[in-house]
């Protein structure tokens, strides 16, 4: 995984137009945050392995980055990207990083489930 | 590396009025908790000095921990790698400490919405298989984390359940100290883990991609107060627990 290139990620997004897609989509503080200094109450959703089929998709910004994608009827968006890759399995990972690598938000497209 | 200071001569200020527990003179010890390295930092000294006296030891682990945050400074996993990568760093840790593992395979951060009379009974399962003297879990309830507390209660559930001589049940407690003594009292039981305490260390280590940035901030001396500081001292010199053994099962919520 490395820095997003806007060029690469619009590629592979414009590649999965269409297509029935299993989605990974992510935001958290990690769960420990109530045992920091200002004691704030953990925020963490996700949701795995929804499916979906975008009609169109864009990523946006100068970095960190947006990613929207407009469904028949609905949308997803991840914001504050950082980087990507393309795995062995052939599936989009987005992720937002802060500066000591922790995983602020992660925006993941497949066309096979995510491992359980 | 940091260089690890020489353990404390005394260490009567932080056992006192506890029971010494000497994990050697177990005949089986069986770590029941959620995620890898949960282990190392509430239990490997104590694991390292059951296994060094010829216990069997083992890690039940409830999940895979491939939801967390760290992902190694920099950054080197992967939401989707992080699966193999932490069970990797777990089979490593568990070599330094002399214990197998075994996974329950939950999602991470999902245990707490699983059925607990399930995952107590595949606790259960174990204990009746492996037959450990002393079994230690978390305090549910008490332990900050929802998987830390539900892994708690399910091995309370299922310690509860068993028929006939029951084990040792020792629960690690997590939080701010003043606000857990407020509430349970001082722990019960400690070990003395000076002797370990490098293994100790060597086993959080190899936890990378969840350890690497608390080693960075000790090497560079970042953002380390007196608190942080103290608490690592502690760390390396003692483990102690609560009796779980009689305590009422609190349902969840």
């Amino acid at each position: 995984m490395g820095p997003i290139d806007p060029v690469q990620v619009q590629a592979e997004l414009d590649a999965r137009h269409g297509l029935d897609l299993y989605v990974h989509l992510e935001t958290t503080t990690g769960s420990y945050t109530a045992l920091g200094p200002e004691k704030r109450p953990p925020v963490i959703a996700f949701i795995r392995n929804a499916t979906v089929r975008y009609e169109r998709a864009l990523v946006t910004g100068e970095g960190p980055y947006r990613v929207g994608l407009k469904l028949d009827g609905g949308w997803v968006y991840a914001q504050g990207l950082t980087d990507f890759t393309v795995n062995e399995r052939g599936e989009l990972l987005l992720a937002g990083h802060d500066p000591e690598g922790n995983l602020r938000v992660a925006l993941q497209l497949s066309q096979r489930p995510f491992r359980e | 590396m940091p260089i690890l200071p020489p353990p404390p001569e005394r260490i009567d200020h932080l056992i006192e009025g506890m029971t010494l527990f000497d994990p050697g003179a177990e005949s089986g010890l069986l770590v029941v908790l959620p995620h890898p390295d949960d282990e190392s930092f509430s239990s490997g000294g104590t694991m390292a000095l059951a296994s060094d006296a010829g216990v069997r030891v083992t890690y039940l682990c409830g999940t895979y921990g491939d939801m967390g945050r760290r992902m190694g400074s920099p950054f080197f996993a992967t939401r989707e790698s992080m699966r193999d990568v932490r069970e990797r760093e777990l089979a490593d840790a568990c070599a330094v400490l002399g214990a197998r593992y075994e996974l329950l395979g939950m999602r991470d951060r999902m245990v707490e919405f699983e059925d607990p009379r399930e995952v107590a009974e595949r606790v259960r399962a174990a204990i009746e298989r492996l037959a450990p003297s002393t079994v230690i879990t978390f305090y549910p309830g008490h332990a900050v984390h929802p998987d830390h507390d539900a892994m708690g209660l399910a091995t309370q559930l299922a310690v509860e359940s068993l028929e006939g001589p029951k084990p040792q049940l020792l629960a690690v407690a997590v939080g701010d100290r003043e606000q857990l003594r407020a509430k349970l009292g001082p722990q019960q039981v400690a070990v003395d883990i000076r002797s370990v305490r490098q293994r100790k260390l060597d086993a959080l280590r190899a936890h990378r991609s969840q350890t690497e940035l608390m080693f960075l901030r000790w090497e560079q001396q970042r953002e380390e107060d007196e608190q942080t500081r103290a608490f690592r001292e502690e760390m390396l010199t003692v483990e102690r627990f609560y009796r779980l053994n009689g305590v009422p099962v609190r349902p969840p919520g």
